[in-house]
């Protein structure tokens, strides 16, 4: 049983990058825009903050580089395709591969760094609690964080007016001009936010997860949330429950391999991306289920006047 | 302080200059680089712009790190000039070597030369088999191609290190994780002594012709490129977008697994888990900066192998990473991307008061 509450407690910890960074993702295509540099940001971030760590030993400051890397990185995306009218999927696709490309080479003095030994969290008396304390209230404090973000996102987007502006900018962002407000500058903020939300999560993913720099360590998790903001059909708390299904395909796959199951390491490594085809495919067999659900303006560019 | 004015028509004159500027910036952002790192300028440049053509042999070199862009880059276009979005070729180029080295590995001392063709067809084959998967999960169930084909990049790159760790790893190999040399025979034949340019790159340069017939000399070729323009209009005219779905993703695909084929099949040999080398990224910003023209790829494809090269000649001669090489061929999508702004607006000034 301990050993199933220790699988719990991975799974919440490996599905907390892919909650943060969804849920970054999931405002900035509320309000229209698609960033497909998401791996790119992940990867700057994951460097950004590691480095930072490395020459201060506080990870907390480690986390606001990763958050303001990720959102310099996302606010020149977003100036790119808001004002200069870019296409949003290559200008995504270009921020991913820069990502990788100049991540790898500011990391090269890093890759063989160690971070100083940390303390162990728990919260007090309800990490006594046998089993559950093991599972759930052992984390570091941004698991939890996830959980607060996603009701935060909840009540931002359904119950506050500001909420209201970013979904009627990502539904009709001609009706949003036509009333007056700043179109554009809500989504450079939208997509900024997004941005620092992947830089959270690709500094959790070299600070705490891993935590070590390689190159092209996100492995994916960028494009994974991705693909979770579609999973979810928009949907914050969505989002976080498909987060953790994934985070938990990760870790099933290490449970597998300690209990000495006969397969190979390489091809159990493949599962997470296969699951992700395969949840893609399924979710998408109905078009219109999708177009119902999608914010109506998403992938579009916008530009007032043109 | 500015605005976009759209153009009436969309620049000729801009879509040309527009990836000359795009490198022009780079470079200056290059030189910007080097001098915070301690490095002088115009050498470091020297080895980007210049040591790859400066004889014979860096030029042969230049061509072989030229050949599976090129390749990869010219089925790209096919696909982006249909708008769908294959940009997982780096995966249809691992499973094109592991298709063509799997048949490879089964040659022996006195297999005849058809083995080299049984190698490019295999590679050929499994990459628009890869290619394939995508179509079908699109076609059948709407799934979005842009992730489900960088998806199968891993699947494909975990497919090929199982095989170098397991089944296929060299029993005399003292363990390393790669497969047996292939044999001599199945080498893709070199086109002169001395060089490592193979007919790899002929095929090359006739997909090069073969593209531009395709695209501007058939109906196949016009039906596709409407529907990328114009949905619509390719939906009111009766082509299927079905049918180019599979067309652009099946030639990008094959195109892809040839390129890798080539590649085990030539320089590299054997099947290590270092085959995936990035090229199938790098293919898709040679296609954008080639203008998705098979003359504009050959051009950009060159420059893409510069870059390469000169990565690497920076780093055993100046200590500069090797992975400088992502940087420029970000940074050169970037500025393309923003330049292209030019071709369909032109800049009004208003001063900085408004």
């Amino acid at each position: 049983m301990n050993e199933f509450a220790l699988l719990v407690a991975a799974t919440l910890s490996a599905g907390t990058v892919l909650a943060i960074a969804a849920l970054g993702l999931l405002i900035n295509e509320k309000a229209g825009i698609v960033n497909l540099g998401a791996e790119g940001l992940m990867l700057c971030a994951a460097i950004a903050g590691f480095a930072t760590v490395v020459h201060t030993g506080n990870d907390w400051i480690g986390f606001l580089a990763g958050m303001g890397a990720g959102a310099l990185l996302a606010a020149l995306f977003g100036v790119m395709v808001i004002w200069l009218n870019t296409n949003q999927y290559a200008t995504g696709l270009a921020l991913s591969l820069f990502g990788a490309g100049i991540s790898a080479f500011m990391g090269v003095t890093y890759v063989q760094e160690k971070l100083p030994e940390r303390a162990s969290f728990s919260l007090p008396f309800l990490s006594d609690i046998p089993l559950l304390g093991t599972a759930i209230f052992k984390q570091h404090p941004l698991v939890y964080l996830a959980f607060f973000l996603a009701l935060a996102i909840v009540v931002f987007l359904y119950k506050t007016r500001a909420g209201l502006v970013l979904r009627s900018v990502g539904e009709s962002p001609e009706s949003a001009h036509a009333l007056g407000y700043p179109v554009r500058r809500i989504r450079l903020l939208a997509v900024m936010f997004g941005g620092a939300m992947c830089g959270l999560a690709g500094a959790y993913l070299s600070i705490v997860y891993t935590p070590l720099w390689v190159e092209g360590m996100v492995a994916g998790k960028g494009w994974i949330a991705l693909a979770l903001t579609t999973f979810a059909t928009w949907r914050p708390a969505r989002v976080l429950l498909g987060a953790y299904l994934f985070g938990g395909v990760t870790m099933l796959q290490f449970a597998l391999q300690s209990r000495g199951v006969e397969i190979s390491e390489q091809l159990l490594s493949m599962t997470p991306y296969i699951a992700t085809i395969v949840v893609l495919a399924l979710i998408s067999r109905n078009p219109a289920w999708i177009r119902i659900n999608m914010p109506q303006s998403l992938g579009k560019p916008f530009y007032p006047g043109a | 302080v500015f605005r976009l004015e759209a153009r009436p028509n969309p620049s000729k004159s801009w879509s040309v200059a527009s990836p000359l500027l795009a490198l022009a910036i780079t470079v200056l952002i290059g030189v910007i680089i080097f001098a915070v790192m301690g490095k002088a300028p115009l050498i470091a440049l020297s080895m980007f712009f210049w040591e790859p053509i400066k004889s014979a042999y860096a030029l042969s070199e230049l061509a072989v790190k030229a050949t599976p862009l090129l390749v990869i880059a010219l089925g790209l276009a096919v696909c982006f000039r249909s708008n769908i979005w294959n940009i997982g070729a780096e995966g249809q180029f691992v499973i094109g070597a592991i298709c063509g080295g799997g048949v490879a590995l089964l040659a022996e001392k006195h297999t005849g030369v058809w083995i080299v063709a049984a190698v490019l067809l295999a590679g050929t084959l499994g990459g628009m088999l890869w290619a394939a998967v995508v179509a079908l999960l699109r076609d059948r169930f709407n799934a979005n191609e842009i992730l489900t084909s960088l998806m199968l990049v891993y699947v494909a790159t975990f497919l090929l290190t199982y095989l170098v760790f397991g089944p296929w790893k060299d029993p005399n190999g003292y363990n390393f994780p790669q497969s047996k040399t292939f044999e001599m025979v199945t080498q893709i034949p070199r086109l002169m002594e001395g060089s490592r340019v193979s007919i790899g790159l002929i095929i090359a340069l006739i997909g090069v012709g073969a593209l531009w017939v395709y695209l501007f000399r058939t109906f196949s070729g016009f039906q596709l490129q409407v529907g990328g323009l114009a949905p619509h209009a390719a939906r009111y005219a009766g082509f299927s977008s079905r049918k180019a779905l599979w067309t652009a993703l099946l030639i990008s695909g094959g195109a892809a697994g040839l390129a890798g084929a080539l590649e085990v099949a030539g320089p590299i040999g054997q099947l290590t888990p270092y085959v995936p080398a990035g090229y199938g990224f790098a293919a898709i910003i040679v296609a954008f900066v080639g203008r998705l023209h098979p003359v504009g790829i050959v051009f950009a494809a060159i420059l893409m192998s510069m870059f390469y090269i000169g990565g690497e000649l920076a780093q055993s001669r100046l200590g500069l990473s090797k992975s400088l090489t992502g940087v420029f061929q970000g940074l050169l999508l970037f500025t393309l991307l923003a330049c292209d702004t030019l071709i369909a607006y032109r800049i009004k000034w208003y001063g900085w008061k408004r």
